[in-house]
């Protein structure tokens, strides 16, 4: 093994799989058919990818042979087919880098430290990685990390600030309740005077503002002020386009989630308008070893559909088995009629 | 019908809107940066527009599923719709959006 200089210990496999919505939990499938094992990153906490966090009960209908199935039944089905090859999930984590090894594999790492050695790279990362919704106001990159936050780690961070949330959903109002009682002061900022957050976290909020505890406004935020990353002050504006300022040293914008490459893009990868281009008859990208599949790809004809996702991840597996295991033959087999493929899957 | 679209740069483009499609499916198509990215299930917020010059009083009132699905989008105003709720019609021949931005 080549050595590292990294305290974590790479965990070895032979693939690392990108994503786990349908394309990638369908990869394990097939991977495990040929006797190879997987692990899966994916930045969200559960397995579907869009699938379950966009639209869990939404029915699709373009399933073969499923007339009717939802993003959430359609994962829970794949969950189940892909258990009898235990494949290892690291949920929560972000891919953020990649790197050749001597050795010719592969080390994926993760933003939480994880490192992954591999033979094969299978990206299925769909539309890229889910990450919050950044509102567009001027200059606010300035601010993330220091005053600006998508995501409360800590709640003692905001002990005695002045604390600005912007939303009308469940994450804006569960942090308005939970953050009132240790904030200086509090302000929920909503486009209108409605939310699409759990009616009894409303009626909590509203109770607070009777109170006095906290503020609310109907507005948006225009601009932010502020030096060095540290805020100040904010600029709102009403829908009767009245601006005016409230001094504030934390913004937390809650606006669900929306789909980034990410940090795919520096994998050196070729890409083409944020799109992998592969061979279609392996699935491989440009670089040798690194695979991709569903809607993270093109190629002529290319569709983003469930189903080409499936089909596009039984002829990468295929193409993989050669480089993970160079000295065996490939017998390809039916799971109808093959006792070792039943074997595999537990059912004889 | 025709739409009128806009985009973030504050392009105009004139777009031939099919009966029965989405006015999303008619940006997408032709080429505008929407995002879209749950492909039109009122899902996510992402093929957010502004009705201009008067359209959006003539469109069928949103639905609430759209308007909590508003609430996920960014700078919205009174003139917000999601473009994959609002179906092309001859009623809405040269109805005016703009991209809201992302």
């Amino acid at each position: 093994m080549t050595q590292s200089n990294e305290v974590a210990t790479p965990v070895e496999t032979d693939v690392a799989i990108i994503g786990a919505g349908p394309a990638g939990l369908f990869s394990v499938f097939e991977l495990g058919l040929l006797d190879l094992k997987a692990h899966l990153v994916d930045i969200l906490d559960r397995p579907g990818g869009q699938c379950t966090e966009l639209y869990p009960e939404k029915p699709i209908y373009d399933i073969p042979a499923l007339p009717i199935v939802t993003g959430q039944e359609l994962t829970e089905r794949l969950m189940e087919q892909i258990k009898p090859f235990s494949p290892t999930f690291h949920f929560n984590e972000m891919a953020t880098a990649l790197e050749r090894l001597d050795d010719g594999r592969w080390k994926l790492s993760t933003d939480v430290g994880t490192q992954i050695v591999a033979r094969v790279i299978v990206i299925a990362a769909g539309g890229g990685s889910f990450m919050p919704k950044r509102p567009p106001v001027p200059g606010i990159e300035a601010y993330e990390g220091t005053s600006v936050h998508y995501a409360v780690r800590k709640m003692e961070t905001f002990r005695g600030k002045n604390i600005l949330i912007a939303g009308g959903g469940d994450s804006a109002l569960d942090w308005t309740l939970n953050l009132a009682p240790i904030a200086k002061s509090l302000t929920l900022v909503h486009h209108r005077d409605g939310f699409r957050a759990a009616q009894h976290s409303v009626n909590q909020m509203r109770e607070l503002v009777e109170q006095k505890k906290i503020n609310f406004h109907v507005a948006s935020v225009k601009a932010l002020h502020g030096e060095g990353g540290q805020l100040s002050g904010v600029t709102l504006s009403g829908h009767d386009k009245k601006e005016w300022q409230l001094e504030a040293d934390a913004l937390l914008p809650f606006f669900g989630l929306t789909m980034k490459l990410g940090p795919i893009a520096e994998f050196g990868i070729n890409l083409h308008e944020n799109l992998i281009p592969v061979d279609t008859t392996r699935f491989e990208s440009e670089t040798p070893g690194i695979f991709a599949i569903g809607d993270i790809i093109t190629y002529p004809g290319k569709l983003k559909l469930i189903l080409s996702g499936f089909h596009e991840a039984a002829l990468m597996a295929q193409a993989a088995f050669h480089i993970c295991r160079p000295n065996e033959k490939l017998r390809f087999q039916y799971t109808t009629s093959s006792s070792s493929l039943q074997k595999k899957l537990g059912v004889s | 019908m025709k739409i009128i679209a806009k985009d973030r740069e504050g392009k105009t483009v004139e777009i031939e809107g099919r009966d029965g499609w989405t006015i999303m499916e008619m940006l997408r198509d032709a080429g505008l940066p929407i995002t879209a990215e749950c492909g039109g299930a009122c899902a996510c917020a992402t093929c957010h527009v502004y009705i201009e010059d008067g359209w959006y009083e003539k469109l069928s009132a949103p639905s609430d599923g759209e308007v909590d699905m508003l609430d996920m989008a960014l700078a919205v105003q009174p003139n917000s719709r999601l473009s994959c709720q609002l179906t092309c019609s001859e009623e809405l021949d040269g109805i005016k959006v703009t991209l809201a931005p992302e």
